[in-house]
């Protein structure tokens, strides 16, 4: 496992062309690694036949509310958080 | 002679597919293919679909209702729901992880699949449409709050909204406060409390219906 809970990431903004389980609104946001899940195929070639491998990290990352939509903000200490595979993750 | 003109005497409109949403024909073409393939059998789309639809809710309640009422329990159900589940013989489903997230004073909890309709099937039954629906995937995450003012959810301005977003192997089911004035209530009688909604983290339990 790359990254640790705590550990402050950042989302890879790049395009993909095909399946793939990165929502739009968190590529290019910063967050927090709040839980470490283990390793799973990988949906993106797993979507098209493959068997999924190599096995990719998973992690539940945290972003603050003002990260990804400050409009939406009510609580300073609103959280989205998202379940990100670790090649779409980015050290801070 | 009509097309529809045939051995039985009610009148009733062609029974046809037209008007069927164009995703349900895809849906249909795709069974047929995999079956024609050989890839599936009718059998098994058919056994599958009977053991989505027979679940419901009340295996999650049932969850909820012995996390209110032992507080080891709880403990146990945080730490690993599929472990809590198979304690009291249920079924948590085929996802490798599922994690019960619990609402307090200080934090709501709400459950999305913004890419398309994860869900913890096995424990709470088919989503709802309105889970399903493109309104609600965006704006869960865009105007979480905006939503739950929709339900019905008015949260205090100190509380921390997190909005969980399932968008892979992973299945949320949410731990909803125990409504006051439930202190008396057996563990039945709480499960019966227990709303999918609730569960989903859009709505508060009902509170005891008054003695």
């Amino acid at each position: 496992m790359r990254f640790q809970a705590g550990d402050r990431v950042r989302v890879a903004a790049r395009e993909h062309e095909g399946h793939h389980r990165t929502p739009g609104y968190v590529k290019g946001k910063q967050g927090r690694v709040e839980r470490v899940f283990g390793s799973f195929m990988n949906p993106e070639t797993r979507a098209y036949g493959a068997d999924g491998l190599p096995e990719q990290a998973l992690y539940q990352v945290c972003f603050a509310q003002d990260e990804l939509w400050p409009a939406a903000r009510r609580s300073a200490r609103d959280t989205t958080c998202v379940d990100i595979f670790e090649h779409w993750l980015e050290a801070e | 002679m009509s097309e529809h003109d045939h051995d039985h005497d009610h009148p009733h409109d062609p029974i046809t597919s037209e008007g069927e949403p164009q995703v349900a024909a895809r849906a249909w073409a795709l069974e047929e293919l995999l079956v024609e393939k050989g890839v599936v059998q009718r059998e098994d789309v058919r056994r599958n679909i009977d053991r989505l639809v027979s679940r419901s809710p009340a295996d999650g309640a049932r969850l909820v209702a012995r996390a209110w009422v032992d507080p080891e329990f709880k403990q146990r159900l945080l730490v690993d729901a599929r472990a809590a589940a198979n304690e009291l013989a249920l079924d948590s489903g085929p996802s490798p992880v599922v994690i019960a997230v619990e609402n307090s004073e200080a934090v709501h909890h709400m459950v999305v699949c913004t890419l398309c309709s994860c869900y913890p099937r096995a424990l709470l039954g088919p989503p709802p449409d309105w889970y399903k629906s493109l309104p609600y995937r965006s704006r869960a995450v865009s105007d979480p709050h905006g939503v739950l003012a929709e339900f019905g959810v008015e949260l205090d301005d100190d509380v921390e909204l997190r909005v969980l977003d399932s968008t892979a192997d992973v299945r949320y089911l949410v731990l909803p406060r125990r409504p006051a004035g439930s202190e008396e209530l057996t563990e039945d009688e709480l499960a019966a409390l227990v709303t999918r909604d609730s569960m989903i983290g859009v709505a508060q339990p009902a509170a005891p219906a008054p003695a």
